[in-house]
């Protein structure tokens, strides 16, 4: 009998064996699933509508590059000085204790020469999420890459590739950053993202071999050797998409990391120049006013915690996803409330 | 233990008050806001000094009842009903009175022993640990019981051993000092979760007499969880069959052999795989055939061209680290006919798919030679293997991890017809279909992900893409370990078909001899990377001649509770007689 067997005679499903646990699952994708439990993910879910809102924020107000925005200040101009000192306009609303909700010309107050903070700080914004994507992008390639070619061949490129990595690894970022980003600095955020990504992708490519490692003993790979594929296409068909969990969830956290190293360098003044605005800078440049402005420090500080906390909660979140053992474990009162609703019924 | 008959019957006539009695027990899980029934109404008794087994596929809700007596369920699960332990309930109990229950009145003897010790402490920790949470016992006290623990279970050198971490020892001595462990408070319920599936058929058949002997010292009820009916038919009094959270039949172990009354129980005890009924017991009785020695076995005559060829092969895998040159294979002569099927036999660590990986060119020849459809594989480059790609194929042991999770698996199976036919398109797609027909899944499923599979239609898969380009040679390895009974037979039967339609050759790597006897026209047996013999399946299944595989032959468990009575007293004359292995 040659004739391929008609589909007709295809017999009853098999029932399958983990079919609870899969209720969950039923008829979606890896990468649905990976999606549906990020999106219940309730920190997940607030960091990543925070970090949204900043954004939107920063470059609706004071527009990106050549395109105006709807705020009236430049980041850079000076304007006469609205209150006493600079004080900001922002009052607050009566039941917190201010004199009525209030916005005012500068709510976020203005420095010394009459700057507006509200511009400078979304510029700084903008600088820092620049700086951190940038920083993500490329330390994310050559992470990738060394991890990849370290654990997929092992081997001498694999010590070769480790003991480079190593070296690396003992660079203190801090000085390294604040030597090159010195050097790098005059070529503005761009180049000093750039030098910064190049410094900053071992720990990813430390995971990456890990990951490959135990991927390469999985019989998939073999199976896709022995289907003849070439090394590139195993590792770019069948190992990266499986290693994808550990490469987000890294590089994600790495872009937390990243605002606040350039925060760190900008305010040790060896990242960001002038007339560049970070927030690092901002806050660099006004430390001497702290007693008597602090306004100053304020908006910039309390945007690098709010940048880097809602990365971390999306990195968080992500990390949750892509782990399949992870489930939902539903509350107690959840089930309690599914049971008498079950007894109602019955 | 002479014979069963000869035991206290633990009808409900008789006065003995049960160990356990469970009424109405029902197991279910919250997922994504609604329960699920893992297990409903289960209703049994296990009375002192009592084997009973439970039987049924994954997924049955064997495992998940018994978890529940000791209130070892995930956190979404629930169970209702009533358990009693000699009298007392024992389901749902939380905290304190929980605990004094786990070890001390009911134990459990996991699959894995491996995973269920803990490698950072020996075993004799282990051991004293669980004696001392439960009894009132000094450290030199404990120490002295485990040690009389661990010589009760055979465990050779105990003084030793007390001393070892899991590691240091065998899978079987894991077993032991786990099954010592679990006897450690005199349990009076014993669990065994599936307690011989991850060793040797050797070992299993140790293993299964040791916890015979310990049931007629202890007077404890033992609830064996299996899904093997050899198992089953060499230890159980009685029998429960679960299928889809229910009870379907339960009885004495004969009856619900030889007189199965509901058709689940006919069908799973159809699709058992019968050692010793699949080849003519008389094709090689009496004195071995003439021109049967090992070398001329291995030649398959010289009209059958041969499709893979083995010549005083050695496999070798390389130095690493602190650990020597290991020899996996060790001069190794046979080959494999056009369109037969060989099967190759072992324990674990014998080399077996060492050599089904040499084969497909996954691992490098250290000397011998290796021809796959008359190409030698000793030596080559990887750049002159990708014509070879397409004369073998090869199916996984474990389909869980053989299909990239990422793929659906119209892509796993498309992607040797991508890579060597250069199909593209519409026509790539055909070819998929046409082999997803083949082997019995439905063309819809070619957009789903491996998750979503069965074991079973995984499997299926594996094979579609194994036989994508039409392979002369096919390696299975352990093809079917992985599933249960019933769905192993349908893969065993379609494997079958496709043989017939398509006439590879195919090295069947297993160590289920009594797979191996159903499918293979000649078996070869491997030993410590050595080929111990080599002969036609009936001859090899009925008349063993080295003495290795006597033993192997020997050890493996058949379905029915009276011949395997027989058997085992055969095996313990064959032990006996050759002395400890």
């Amino acid at each position: 009998m040659t004739t391929p067997t008609p589909p007709s005679s295809v017999p009853p499903e098999e029932s399958i064996e983990n079919a609870i646990e899969l209720k969950d699952v039923e008829g979606l994708s890896q990468g649905r699933i990976v999606l549906r439990k990020f999106v219940r993910h309730r920190g997940a879910i607030v960091g990543t509508t925070a970090l949204l809102l900043i954004l939107l924020l920063s470059v609706t107000s004071i527009g990106y590059g050549p395109i105006p925005g709807w705020w009236k200040w430049d980041p850079n101009a000076t304007n006469a000085v609205i209150n006493p000192g600079g004080r900001p306009t922002l009052s607050l609303p009566s039941w917190l204790g201010g004199d009525g909700l209030a916005w005012g010309d500068a709510p976020f107050g203005q420095d010394e020469i009459g700057r507006d903070i509200f511009a400078r700080t979304m510029l700084g914004v903008q600088t820092s999420l620049q700086v951190m994507i940038i920083i993500g992008f490329v330390a994310g390639i050559i992470g990738v890459a060394v991890g990849a070619a370290a654990g997929f061949f092992r081997g001498w490129i694999d010590q070769a590739l480790m003991r480079f990595t190593d070296l690396v690894i003992t660079f203190p970022v801090l000085v390294i950053g604040a030597v090159l980003g010195k050097m790098a600095g005059a070529g503005g955020v761009f180049v000093l993202a750039l030098v910064l990504g190049l410094i900053t992708w071992t720990g990813l490519a430390r995971l990456v071999r890990g990951d490959f490692l135990s991927l390469r003993e999985r019989e998939f790979v073999d199976a896709a050797r022995v289907a003849g594929a070439s090394n590139f296409r195993i590792i770019r068909k069948h190992m990266i998409p499986n290693a994808m969990g550990v490469i987000i969830v890294n590089i994600t956290l790495l872009m937390a990391a990243a605002v606040l190293l350039e925060a760190a360098l900008s305010f040790l003044g060896f990242g960001v120049r002038a007339p560049d605005v970070s927030l690092g800078r901002m806050i660099s440049e006004y430390q001497s006013a702290f007693s008597t402005r602090p306004w100053l420090f304020w908006w910039p500080g309390i945007f690098i915690i709010a940048i880097a906390l809602s990365i971390n909660f999306i990195g968080d979140g992500i990390r949750d996803a892509f782990d399949p053992r992870q489930k939902k474990v539903p509350s107690q009162r959840e089930m309690e409330r599914s049971l008498r609703a079950e007894k109602k019924d019955a | 233990m002479t014979t069963p008959e000869s035991k206290p019957r633990t009808s409900p006539g008789t006065t003995r008050e049960p160990v356990l009695e469970v009424k109405d027990l029902s197991v279910s899980f919250y997922v994504d806001g609604e329960w699920y029934a893992a297990a409903s109404e289960v209703s049994y008794e296990v009375y002192p000094g009592e084997v009973l087994a439970i039987v049924g596929e994954s997924g049955s809700g064997k495992t998940q009842s018994s978890m529940s007596l000791l209130g070892l369920l995930p956190s979404n699960g629930r169970a209702t009903g009533s358990a009693k332990l000699r009298g007392k309930e024992i389901l749902n109990l939380r905290g304190a009175a929980a605990r004094r229950i786990r070890g001390q009145e009911i134990s459990v003897i996991f699959q894995e022993p491996m995973t269920a010790l803990n490698p950072v402490y020996t075993i004799g920790f282990q051991i004293v640990e669980m004696l001392r949470s439960h009894l009132p016992l000094s450290p030199s006290q404990a120490r002295e019981r485990a040690l009389e623990l661990l010589r009760l279970v055979e465990m050779p050198e105990p003084e030793r051993r007390f001393d070892n971490f899991p590691h240091q020892l065998s899978g079987g001595q894991r077993q032991r000092a786990m099954i010592a462990q679990s006897l450690a408070c005199d349990p009076t319920l014993l669990i065994a979760d599936e307690p011989t599936t991850a060793l040797d058929v050797t070992v299993q058949a140790e293993i299964l007499k040791l916890i015979r002997d310990l049931k007629d010292r202890f007077d404890s009820g033992i609830v064996l969880i299996t899904h093997d009916m050899g198992v089953v038919a060499d230890m159980a009094d009685r029998v429960l069959v679960m299928k889809d959270g229910r009870i379907v039949e339960q009885g004495p172990t004969r009856q619900i052999f030889n007189d199965p009354q509901h058709p689940y129980t006919q069908q799973l005890l159809a699709a058992v795989p019968h050692f010793g009924t699949h080849s003519p017991e008389t094709a090689a009785s009496g004195t071995p055939a003439p021109a049967a020695t090992p070398q001329e076995a291995a030649a398959p005559g010289a009209a059958v061209e041969s499709v893979l060829e083995l010549t005083n092969l050695v496999l070798e895998y390389p130095k690493r680290g602190s650990q020597p040159v290991f020899r996996a294979i060790d001069d190794v002569s046979f080959s494999v006919g056009k369109g037969e099927i060989v099967g190759l036999v072992g324990e674990s660590g014998s080399g077996k798919t060492t050599i089904g990986r040499a084969a497909v060119g996954l691992l490098p020849i250290h000397s011998g030679s290796l021809k796959v459809a008359g190409v030698e594989m000793a030596g080559v480059k990887p750049k002159d293997l990708k014509p070879l790609r397409r004369k073998v194929g090869i199916v996984f042991q474990d389909p869980g991890s053989s299909l990239n999770p990422r793929f659906p698996i119209g892509e796993s199976i498309g992607e040797p017809l991508q890579l060597h036919a250069n199909l593209k398109g519409a026509e790539l797609s055909r070819r998929v279909e046409e082999l997803l027909d083949q082997v019995h899944l439905s063309r819809a499923m070619r957009n789903r992900y491996p998750h979503e599979l069965s074991g079973g239609q995984r499997q299926r898969v594996g094979i579609a893409r194994a036989l994508a380009l039409e392979p002369e040679l096919l390696v299975a390895d352990e093809p079917t370990s992985a599933l249960d009974v019933s769905v192993q037979a349908r893969v065993l039967d379609l494997f079958q078909e496709l043989q017939r339609e398509h006439g590879f050759g195919c090295l069947f790597i297993s160590h289920d001899l009594a797979v191996v006897e159903m499918l293979a026209a000649r078996i070869a047996v491997l030993h410590h990377g050595k080929l111990v013999e080599i002969g036609p399946a009936a001859q090899v299944a009925h008349h063993p001649r080295e003495a290795y595989t006597q033993r192997l032959v020997a050890a493996v468990p058949v379905p029915d509770p009276d011949e395997q009575q027989a058997r085992r007293a055969e095996r313990d004359a064959l032990l006996a007689a050759g002395g400890p292995s």
